[in-house]
């Protein structure tokens, strides 16, 4: 019988190993930068390219635009800190749209979800009528978005109906919902945020607050030192441990890319933008936005909530069969994805100053799926990151800001958009044939 | 390792070393150790349909027992019966002498039964480590201890010797058939298991891959687990099983030492429930 001389030599010496190659994340494998730098190339090359194509083309975008830009404004100061927050609207729903794409699941409610939220926070700080305090009209409005999404969410699971269903019709509820809480109130026109009490300010300064030069360099200094801390240790300790972990140099690279990040972020900032007068520092909505960011970066990457999302967009049953409540899962992903839109909402008031009849959520819900996916995060379900959403947002921000200034219309702008998102979602389909 | 599944193992290591006569030894393994897992007697019906009439099983520990019938035959369901997905209608179970109810996976689980399913339940998505560790990550402040996970992960496939894989934290889209074998039997070795079921193992591979699984399967009944293969491929079933039982029409037909059976018997179990010629070595199980 076979098994009195079961071999025992290693098995399968041949197979896989090369199929295996390319799709290894470089560090894995790599011991020296060189090493590694190959392994990138590799994995390029069979579609797991990971954010370089976004960053190419965010690259790619600023050049164009800076060498057509009348006068060369689009990377003046101003410039910039006015496509970051034109562009901040889009980066966190697109974060928002994130936590349900890994799903594999859409929500096109957000854009007039996140508008309610708007209107709530806005209707909310009026002196004229409820007066509230600008952290309980905020939360309010969170509450609000989040317990859409919880709803719309357990409609989806609950019931199994799909998703592009349930959150078509919240598109249209919501519309409607945020008409009727606009027209609350004594106003002649839309509640707005200018009218110069305290906790309007506030709402109002999300967006346009700047943060004083001096504060800025110094907080900028704390976060850094607390990021390359995180890294630095991080990887030694696994090093150390004999874990898989990137060689030292690339830890140093990672440390000094964020350090030059957040020197340009601030030196940009603290440049006088003001046509008249002095506007200096960095503006209130980048720390929400890195904020958002980094919550979402741990919530997906370091937690079993985070990993039971990518499990279940990679295999539901998988997941299931490891005892994972996958309808609970889902469910608090949409919730997620509607508290997220709240906060969109809100800045998105903030930069309006204020909320009117003229909201184009449609269009909002699109740009977020469109800068997730340009971003890098799959339509198709497992994978995907928070910081694809900020990428993608500031691509399609650049593009929206760049044609601006060429004066273009907005026929133009929306040809242009629909184009650079049929192109990343083509690139994710093609990268995913590759992969299977 | 227990001393009574490390006796188990030693014997079957002398049995393998010296050539000892099997039947004997088996006969002595019986004296030592109850099997780990006794069925008995167990029925199941879906509806009009009988599934499983009054079958008996034994899966001892340090052995391999492969599970053979034609399609319809109740394999599935007497694997479900005992991983938990179904509750027998009559009929009891014995987990280590005494007897038991599993009532679902986790409760199949605690005790130490795993079950590797044919399609292998891994989330392409996830590198090696992640799926290994889905649904019982390990924790250190709130959040996930990835360094704690990766180590023991890579201990678990060191122990069975899974080697060919470039790095525990390659996603599983990227590896070969066989290896996502190892990885999913990895997954459930994991845990402490005693008893682990492979449904069809082997279907989907290749020669070199199916030689790298049965290899695994080896393994682990050198460590002393309990296994069960669910099998239509004869050639594997002959090359790694220990014992053989054999189900037609939802009834166990044959359970005996895998050297007192040739393939024509199982081949002739399967399809017709009986032997047509006399065997003398063959001894009938409950039918």
């Amino acid at each position: 019988m076979a098994r009195a001389e079961a071999p025992e030599l290693p098995t399968d010496p041949t197979a896989a190993v090369e199929a295996a190659k390319a799709d290894v994340p470089p560090e894995l494998v790599a011991q020296s930068l060189g090493e590694y730098a190959r392994g990138y190339v590799a994995r390029i090359r069979s579609g797991e390219s990971g954010v370089l194509p976004v960053v190419v083309g965010l690259v790619a975008i600023m050049a164009v635009f800076e060498v057509i830009s009348p006068n060369h404004v689009f990377l003046s100061a101003g410039n910039l800190i006015n496509l970051f927050q034109q562009s901040a609207v889009f980066m966190v729903l697109a974060m928002a749209e994130t936590f349900v794409l890994l799903l594999g699941e859409i929500d096109l409610s957000v854009g007039y979800v996140a508008a309610c939220g708007g209107v709530i926070g806005v209707q909310l700080v009026q002196p004229v009528t409820t007066n509230w305090p600008w952290w309980a009209a905020i939360l309010a409005a969170l509450a609000f978005t989040a317990a859409v999404g919880a709803v719309q969410g357990t409609i989806i699971t609950r019931l199994g109906i799909p998703s592009f269903i349930v959150t078509l019709a919240g598109f249209l509820i919501f519309n409607g919902v945020m008409l009727i809480l606009l027209l609350l109130g004594p106003f002649s026109g839309y509640p707005n945020l200018t009218g110069g009490g305290f906790n309007q300010q506030v709402i109002f300064n999300l967006m346009w607050g700047s943060i004083d030069p001096n504060v800025s360099w110094i907080a900028m200094a704390v976060i850094v030192l607390g990021i390359a801390a995180l890294f630095w240790f991080g990887d030694n300790r696994r090093r150390r441990s004999g874990l898989v972990a990137p060689p030292v140099g690339l830890t140093l690279i990672k440390i000094a890319l964020v350090a030059a990040a957040g020197i340009a972020v601030v030196a940009i900032s603290n440049i006088n933008r003001a046509n008249l007068g002095t506007l200096e520092g960095v503006p209130w909505v980048v720390p929400i936005v890195l904020f958002v960011l980094a919550a979402w970066t741990i919530l997906l990457g370091r937690t079993r909530y985070g990993r039971y999302v990518y499990a279940i967009g990679g295999n539901p049953e998988a997941a299931r069969r490891a005892g994972i409540n996958v309808a609970n899962i889902r469910t608090i992903a949409f919730a997620l994805t509607g508290f997220t839109a709240g906060i969109g909402g809100l800045l998105y008031a903030s930069l309006l100053g204020g909320m009117s009849n003229n909201v184009q959520g449609g269009q909002y819900v699109l740009f977020a799926v469109a800068a997730a996916v340009i971003g890098g995060t799959s339509l198709f379900g497992g994978r995907g990151k928070a910081i694809h959403g900020v990428l993608g947002g500031l691509v399609i921000g650049g593009i929206y800001n760049g044609m601006y200034l060429q004066g273009l219309d907005v026929q133009r702008i929306f040809i242009v958009t629909g184009l650079v998102l049929l192109a990343a979602v083509t690139i994710d389909a093609v990268s995913r044939r590759a992969r299977t | 390792m227990p001393p009574q599944r490390a006796a188990a193992s030693t014997i079957y290591v002398r049995r393998r070393m010296e050539g000892v006569a099997q039947a004997q030894v088996s006969e002595d393994l019986k004296a030592v150790t109850e099997p780990l897992l006794k069925v008995r007697g167990v029925d199941k019906h879906f509806g009009p349909v009988q599934a499983l009439y009054q079958v008996d099983l034994d899966l001892p520990s340090g052995q391999v027992t492969a599970l053979c019938g034609d399609n319809g035959a109740g394999k599935s369901v007497l694997t479900k019966c005992i991983s938990g997905v179904y509750q027998p209608d009559h009929g009891e179970v014995f987990w280590e002498g005494e007897q038991v109810h599993i009532r679902n996976a986790r409760d199949a689980a605690r005790l130490g039964i795993e079950t590797v399913y044919q399609d292998l339940a891994l989330a392409d998505n996830l590198d090696i480590v992640q799926n290994m560790f889905l649904g019982r990550e390990k924790l250190r402040r709130g959040l996930l201890d990835e360094d704690d996970m990766e180590r023991a992960a890579a201990k678990t496939l060191a122990g069975l010797r899974v080697t060919t894989v470039r790095s525990i934290r390659q996603p599983v889209a990227s590896l070969s058939g066989g290896q996502r074998q190892s990885v999913a039997v990895a997954k459930a070795v994991m845990w402490n298991s005693k008893l682990v079921i492979m449904d069809e193992p082997t279907a989907a591979l290749g020669v070199n891959q199916t030689r790298m699984v049965l290899d695994l399967v080896r393994r682990l009944r050198d460590h002393g687990l309990a296994v069960m293969v669910i099998s239509h491929n004869l050639n594997d079933v002959f090359e790694v099983a220990d014992r053989i039982a054999v189900l037609y029409l939802g009834r166990m037909v044959i359970q005996g030492e895998a050297s007192n059976l040739d393939r024509q018997d199982v081949v002739e179990y399967m399809t017709t429930g009986k032997l047509s010629r006399t065997s003398p070595k063959e001894k009938r199980g409950a039918g």
